[in-house]
């Protein structure tokens, strides 16, 4: 009797594993960087993929690392190695063409984009970002704004001062907050963030057409316009904080909303992390405005997905990618990050006040794309990018960090 | 009897085989791949980077001449230079502290096991941890710069790890000119070594070999130009905080192995050397040290194969972005990893290889021949 119990027992035991394995059939994994402040909106969209598609199980393979730096790496040794994740998070433009899509390693969209009617809902600038040689490659999530300049109300009206419109307006207001005691009026955080206050002084000098041109490879890099850039650089980082490169995107954010410091240039995902992490109010608490001398034009950047080839999940992945184009996908996510939805459909309704205004420019406002979030320039580039950097705060030569960048530019053949 | 050695020669060789397998595809055919990537252009034409079947051309040492001569690589050459920097303090830092505390610790105080141990902990974290833990505390707002106000003082204003401070700059088309005036030197040390024992046709080669090289540097050496401009490198005082935390991880190491030299010293040397009349200080400089030269040979080695390729000391402490505490490793992960540029991540790490193997080869081949010998 105790023998057929122990063999019954064995069998359901059998029997349940084999029940739960059959009923588990499909995986999904998803790879990003999305981690720590920025997971909350991931995993929403994540939460809605598996209520609607309850039999795939989703792997959330996060790297973090602000922009991406560390998940790159990652991204390619997997790639590499023949292990490709089934999709993954990379900047729409030339970061992903310039190194997956001219390696022909990514599966064409433009189908997709065909049968589920997308092309009418995503604007056409967005779309011939993400296009090349006939084919579309990803799918965009989310847009950001890089040019934007983030400040308290109060502690401006408290220092007498204004929100600067040009550079030069900058740099009297930043001297006059000095003058008051401000030592270090403007916040910056790690090496990408001084690239990022970079592209904002470089629209802001040489503006949308002039911008556009450097990347296209008609304006030369130690032209002297872009010279100019250097210069003013150098003067606006004068008023900067001196121990910057300890502190990450946040860090800098918190010396913001502290109090000690007066402006701070960086994307609109500062307005998700001070409205979901800090709890602040937009308008009320927090106050934005176009980064100097840049307003009406719209420095994008987009996070979007796309399919690699030879994946072993295909179909759940196209299904993610479908809910991410979804109007009710990019409404999931978007209030939650911070950004506004790449789709012209979205139910504004969702959105905080911040994103209303920035979805009111979206459509009215000229689009360029941003360097350091991989929109214009590729990958080959930008690792690069970095040493001209240094080279320039070495030295402050405005002239070498120029001639380097055009050495690099040659180098990888930008523009062609 | 011959059968039995031959068997057991053939059982030994089975057993080895696996290792030595592994050994042969994981360490050399690899080392022989990553050679053979250096002299291609693999990651120059993002077409070809990262396809499935890239298709390679072979450009010989033309990623060499780039890194060292080229005008974007100044990086590089800046790392270079660092890394020479950082090994020479790093390992005179640990060689005298570890010194230091072995003395103390052999002098058998009360507590002796505690205070080895605590002196010993560091060493079992790993370097991450080590890095973490002194990035919170070497930042400019914090930590150490705090510590004076405990005692009434203004806090410290040393920006560690984010300072831009460079010091002993040196243009780099005179490091050829430095190298030889240094290998002139030494040439002429041995000459004299040489001459003082009797050696006489040693001590002219040496001595001829110094002259030329002396005149070299100062003659046609002075206008061997490497770049097209002066491109100034030196030592970066970021450097200094990495310094402390990597000492405070491998003095004790070097302790430990400076106790067990001490340890190894015959009691009667010293207590001969007492009824000699010598002070402890001419005890320490005359007897010990010169005992201790076999040790100090091994800490050598090891610290400096140690220094020359360290990469997570230096990622967890100052992030892969900063360029004032560059090093070379870092810089292999960058170009790799990031910058796509394949053949010339692989020529880094040629000439990593390269710099550690001349230390080390050297040190193997006298350990072999010593054992030979005996």
């Amino acid at each position: 009797m105790k023998r057929f119990m122990a063999v019954v027992l064995v069998l359901v035991c059998v029997f349940l594993f084999a029940a739960q394995s059959a009923s588990a059939q499909g995986k999904l994994e998803i790879f990003s960087w999305w981690a720590g402040d920025e997971g909350p909106a991931l995993q929403a969209l994540i939460d809605r993929y598996s209520t609607l598609y309850p039999t795939i199980g989703v792997v959330n393979s996060t790297v973090t690392g602000g922009s991406g730096v560390n998940a790159r790496a990652v991204l390619k040794t997997r790639m590499l190695g023949g292990d490709p994740p089934d999709s993954f998070q990379v900047h729409a433009g030339q970061e992903l063409i310039g190194t997956w899509v001219v390696a022909k390693r990514m599966e064409d969209l433009a189908p997709l984009f065909k049968s589920e009617g997308w092309t009418a809902k995503f604007p056409a600038g967005l779309v011939a970002l993400l296009s090349s040689k006939g084919g579309i490659w990803s799918v965009p999530v989310n847009i950001h704004r890089s040019n934007v300049l983030w400040y308290l109300p109060a502690k401006l009206k408290e220092w007498g001062v204004t929100a600067p419109k040009t550079w030069d307006e900058f740099l009297s207001t930043c001297a006059a907050l000095r003058a008051k005691g401000l030592q270090s009026p403007l916040v910056v955080g790690e090496s990408w963030t001084y690239q990022h206050l970079w592209e904002s002084v470089a629209l802001g000098v040489l503006g949308p057409d002039d911008w556009s041109a450097l990347w296209s490879g008609k304006l030369k890099f130690n032209d002297p316009k872009a010279v100019k850039v250097w210069e003013t650089f150098g003067k606006v980082l004068s008023y900067a904080n001196a121990d910057a490169s300890g502190l990450s995107w946040q860090q800098a954010t918190d010396r913001l909303v502290k109090g000690d410091a007066a402006f701070n240039i960086m994307g609109d995902w500062a307005a998700g992390y001070m409205v979901t992490t800090l709890k602040l109010k937009p308008n009320a608490d927090f106050g934005w405005a176009a980064s100097p001398g840049t307003a009406g034009v719209f420095m994008m950047l987009s996070d979007s997905f796309g399919i690699p080839l030879g994946v072993k999940n295909h179909d759940a992945a196209v299904k993610w990618i479908k809910l991410l184009a979804s109007k009710e996908g990019q409404d999931i996510f978007n209030p939650l990050k911070g950004s506004i939805a790449a789709r012209l459909d979205s139910d504004m309704t969702k959105y905080n006040a911040y994103s209303q205004s920035a979805a009111k420019d979206w459509q009215s406002g000229k689009i360029v794309g941003s360097l350091v979030h991989g929109a214009v320039a590729p990958e080959s580039f930008n690792s690069q990018f970095g040493t001209v950097m240094d080279i320039f705060l070495n030295g402050m030569n405005a002239k070498a960090a120029a001639n380097a960048a055009q050495a690099i530019a040659d180098q990888v053949g930008l523009g062609k | 009897m011959k059968r039995a050695t031959w068997k057991s020669g053939i059982g030994g060789f089975l057993v080895l085989l696996p290792s030595l397998a592994l050994l042969a595809v994981f360490v050399y055919w690899f080392i022989a791949k990553t050679v053979y990537s250096s002299l291609t252009d693999w990651g120059r034409d993002p077409a070809q980077a990262l396809a499935l079947k890239p298709v390679l051309r072979f450009i010989g040492l033309d990623n060499y001449r780039e890194l060292f001569t080229g005008l974007i690589d100044g990086r590089f050459r800046q790392d270079m230079v660092s890394t020479l920097f950082f090994t020479f303090f790093f390992i005179l830092g640990c060689l005298s502290l570890g010194l230091v505390l072995a003395i103390l610790v052999d002098r058998k105080p009360r507590g002796e096991g505690l205070f080895r141990s605590i002196f010993l902990f560091p060493f079992s974290l790993s370097f991450v941890v080590t890095g973490t833990i002194w990035r919170w505390l070497l930042q400019p707002k914090g930590g150490i710069n705090r510590l004076p106000t405990l005692v009434g003082l203004p806090p410290g204003d040393f920006a560690w790890l984010t300072s831009r401070q460079q010091v002993w700059r040196f243009d780099w088309s005179l490091l050829p000119l430095f190298f030889a005036l240094l290998l002139a030197l030494l040439f002429a040390f041995l000459a004299l070594s040489a001459l003082r024992a009797g050696r006489r046709r040693g001590a002219g080669i040496a001595a001829v070999s110094a002259l030329l090289l002396g005149l070299w540097a100062l003659g046609p050496g002075r206008s061997l130009k490497l770049l097209d401009f002066p491109e100034l490198h030196g030592f970066n005082l970021a450097f200094i905080g990495i310094l402390v935390a990597a000492i405070w991880q491998m003095a004790g190491y070097t302790m430990a192995l400076y106790l067990a030299g001490l340890r190894g010293i015959p009691e009667e040397l010293r207590e001969a050397a007492l009824v000699d009349g010598a002070t402890e200080w001419q005890i320490h400089t005359r007897i010990i040290l010169p005992l201790l030269a076999p040790v100090t040979l091994s800490a050598m080695i090891i610290l400096g194969h140690i220094s020359l390729k360290i990469f997570d000391l230096v990622f967890a402490m100052a992030g892969p972005d900063n360029g004032s505490t560059d090093v070379p490793a870092l810089l292999m992960f960058i170009t790799t990893f990031r910058g796509n540029q394949f053949a010339k991540g692989a020529a880094i790490g040629v000439i990593l290889l390269v710099l550690v193997a001349v230390i080390i080869l050297p040190y193997l081949r006298s350990q072999l021949r010593r054992e030979e010998l005996s």
